[in-house]
């Protein structure tokens, strides 16, 4: 028996140089694991303090609130944090210890309310962010707070990511080219909203412009729909043929489809050789008209709604001027919110129990009554959907369109959200949607500034343009998500089980009969 | 309806001539087979006798080289996998083929979209037809969990399930797609004992009380003899011989696909001396 007992194969924790420190880690008594953690900490950021003294503030920080969240709750972890906090609200900086005082709040609240609390908590933050924008600390590393331009921008791209999560993420349709829905979008907005057909003149309550302006000019509101609309149709269309396919040879098809639709944009200035002007070629659309809540519903608020964005604004808020960005970005937040309301929604419908069974096993789904075709159709159009409203209004906020936007790193760029964030949670897409898009607006850029200025080898001071290396920098991110954490940062709890195990989906059709439908 | 009754029949499924081909390989050789209302039929062979193919050509999950099916009257030859399930045929899968990731009740509740009607719309501003929906197919979910036994797992994930309570599961998945047919491919296989005698009374069960059709591939003898009203044995993908459980086993051809000539010529000498 004694030998059967030596030869018993390693417990599974034991294989991998990873594995084996994490279990020698753990057999240490709890207080030396303390007492090193905490000297780590400390060494780290008195090493730190060299380089930059706020990073060395920030890690001592960092580790302060992961030993603060860990004390007993009275009076040890109260006193501690009303400590932290106070301390910064004296010596500064300030905004920093009111930030601590709300997220060591909100950790105060009940387990059960907290799904409603922090989602709430994060709506109003943001939706104030104009307010205090200005107003907040330099975070080490990044740099300055993003600016509301940059606030947009990263609204616009969530939504996309939400958009495409319900394709990825719910019906485990890998689509590479979901740029072509984000173009169909703005170009929609385009020709609906500019001088782009001269030859026609339409106006259906667009504002900001004078009645007798060629081209054809319908309020954004409608045009925002209408985008949407448009977009979906060209997803059922793309999705016709393409989704009969499985995996990766959807995943090439539709990187073809998000290469041709950029291709068409840049040569559609003369369509086939019929003279017809569609896209304006490489030079894109521009200017969109603005957008606005009409002179009716403006006087009705008494001037709250803006009649128009771009010549809103004289009001002075909570000491803060008003301008048409913060209005660009209370809409992008409202647009948002539908997003995530439909999302939400879908996710626990039939439709969305049918997406999930799709992922998981086609024969079977099939077997028990969901017609694949219209089903994965249904996700490609709902994705489509929201790519293409998103793509509408940021092309409004820009008021203009180019074909140079639209290039297959963007469809890369929003599915490295998807997987950054965590496939098939909401929560998880916003999140690495958001970083990824701040990164990619402003982040690289100020990290590149702070390593230009506190980084250097004696009196050698690097110049390296970080931006340059972005789609290296988030093809790090993803391979290193892949490897360490292939279920994204806050993973829904299904995906997370099928990346770690796979899913059985060994194909059992014939490939003629694959997407027949009757 | 009326056309089964118009046609003076009983059978609730007819398939004529059935092939099917993998390239040069005949899987299925020109098969007559029907499926009486109200039965329990067994279908029984060697090991690569083309049963599975025969199951899958029935679900419409390969489409037949030659041949038709009808059911309940009509014509649902090739027709894709949905619609033969929407018009009433329920089956479970060999090698089990759950939601994995998904909860007992999720799976039960996916077997039931058929017979939903909400769509992409009416889900996002959850009317209460919608509302309404979701609750009946939730609480004839817990029925079916409790019929089948899986109560107490209901909001387990169907990976976690022991072996037992998957098969059991994808049985109330099938039944949830409220069939009129029910198609079981080796529901006993890897079951013990008295797992097998558990379920040759549930089947019956299904059958009296349910008033469902069974067609079921089965290996277990003691299951089929148990069960069945009829058994049909298939061999190198051709019907070879029909009957009651008691004709079959008696049978030459069945005896000989089983356990080779030798084994026929043996039996014959035992029975002359």
């Amino acid at each position: 028996m004694a030998e059967v007992a030596g030869t018993v194969p390693r417990e599974a924790e034991q294989i991998g140089l990873r594995n084996q420190l994490r279990s020698r880690w753990k057999a240490l008594p709890e207080q030396n694991r303390m007492g090193i953690s905490i000297g780590v900490e400390i060494a780290l950021a008195i090493l730190l303090y060299f380089v930059d003294h706020s990073l060395a503030v920030a890690v001592l920080v960092i580790s302060g609130i992961y030993w603060i969240r860990r004390m007993p709750a009275f009076p040890w972890r109260l006193g501690a944090e009303a400590l932290m906090t106070i301390l910064f609200l004296v010596f500064g900086p300030r905004s920093f210890g009111i930030l601590l005082a709300i997220a060591f709040a909100l950790f105060w609240v009940p387990d059960r309310y907290r799904r409603f609390t922090m989602p709430l908590a994060a709506l109003v933050l943001a939706v104030l962010y104009p307010f205090y924008q200005t107003k907040m600390f330099t975070v080490p590393v990044f740099g300055v707070w993003p600016d509301i331009a940059t606030g947009v921008y990263m609204l616009v791209f969530v939504m996309m990511a939400v958009g495409l999560n319900i394709v990825v993420g719910y019906a485990g349709l890998l689509d590479l080219g979901y740029v072509a829905f984000y173009a169909t979008g703005a170009y929609t907005a385009a020709w609906f909203a500019s001088l782009q057909f001269p030859h026609t003149t339409w106006h259906f309550g667009a504002v900001g412009i004078t009645p007798d302006l060629p081209g054809i000019h319908v309020t954004i509101w409608i045009l925002l729909l209408l985008a949407g609309v448009i977009t979906a149709i060209f997803g059922i269309l793309i999705g016709l043929p393409t989704l009969r396919l499985r995996g990766d040879y959807l995943a090439i098809v539709t990187l073809g489809f998000g290469e041709i639709l950029p291709q068409i944009a840049r040569n559609g200035d003369d369509l086939f050789g019929t003279g017809i002007n569609l896209t304006n070629g490489p030079n894109g659309i521009t200017p969109l008209d603005s957008m606005g809540f009409g002179h009716t519903l403006s006087h009705a608020t008494g001037g709250f709604l803006p009649a128009n964005f771009l010549q809103c604004c004289n009001a002075k808020v909570l000491g803060h001027q008003i301008e048409s960005t913060d209005i660009f970005f209370w809409v992008a937040i409202g647009l948002l919110l539908v997003t995530v309301f439909c999302s939400m929604r879908l996710q626990f419908s039939r439709l969305g129990r049918a997406w999930i069974a799709i992922r998981e096993d086609e024969t079977a789904a099939a077997a028990m009554g969901i017609p694949l075709m219209r089903t994965k159709t249904w996700a490609y159009a709902s994705g489509a959907f929201f790519g293409g409203v998103a793509g509408a209004y940021y092309a409004v906020f820009k008021s203009a369109t180019f074909p140079g936007d639209f290039f297959f790193n963007i469809s890369v760029f929003i599915l490295c959200m998807v997987i950054l964030g965590g496939m098939g949670n909401i929560t998880g897409v916003i999140v690495g949607a958001a970083f990824l898009a701040y990164l990619n607006q402003e982040g690289l850029a100020n990290t590149g500034s702070w390593i230009n200025t506190n980084i250097h080898i004696g009196s050698h001071h690097p110049n390296i343009d970080v931006p340059l290396y972005a789609s290296g920098i988030y093809g790090v991110i993803i391979l290193v998500v892949m490897l360490f954490r292939p279920e994204g940062l806050i993973p829904s709890r299904r995906r997370a089980a099928e990346l770690h195990e796979g899913v059985h989906d060994e194909p059992l059709y014939d490939s003629a009969h694959a997407g027949a439908e009757a | 309806m009326s056309a089964v009754e118009a046609n003076g029949s009983d059978d609730l499924l007819v398939a004529s001539n059935l092939r099917k081909e993998f390239g040069g390989l005949v899987a299925v050789n020109n098969v007559t087979f029907t499926v009486p209302r109200g039965k329990v039929i067994s279908l029984i062979g060697p090991n690569g006798a083309g049963k599975t193919t025969f199951f899958n050509m029935l679900t419409g999950v390969y489409k037949p080289t030659g041949g038709t099916i009808t059911f309940l009257g009509e014509d649902v030859t090739g027709k894709p996998p949905h619609v033969v399930t929407g018009r009433g045929v329920g089956r479970t899968f060999q090698n089990i083929r759950l939601f994995q990731n998904m909860t007992a009740l999720e799976n039960v509740m996916v077997g039931m979209h058929a017979r939903m009607k909400a769509n992409l719309f009416n889900s996002i501003i959850r009317t209460p037809f919608v509302r309404r929906e979701e609750k009946a197919a939730r609480d004839r979910a817990r029925e079916l969990l409790d019929y089948t036994g899986l109560r107490r797992v209901s909001h387990e994930m169907a990976k976690n399930l022991p072996y037992g309570d998957q098969r059991r599961l994808e049985v109330a998945r099938a039944l949830a797609t409220d069939p009129q047919l029910l198609l079981l491919d080796e529901p006993t296989a890897g079951m013990n004992p008295q797992e097998s005698a558990e379920f040759t009374s549930f089947v019956s069960n299904l059958r009296e009380e349910r008033g469902l059709t069974v067609l079921m591939i089965e290996h277990d003898m003691r299951v089929v003899m148990g069960v069945s009203d009829r058994v049909s044995v298939l061999d190198y993908g051709e019907k070879i011989a029909e009957g009651s459980p008691r004709e079959v086993q008696r049978n030459e051809r069945v005896i000989e696909a089983y356990l080779g000539k030798a084994a026929v010529e043996d039996m014959k000498r035992q029975g002359l001396s």
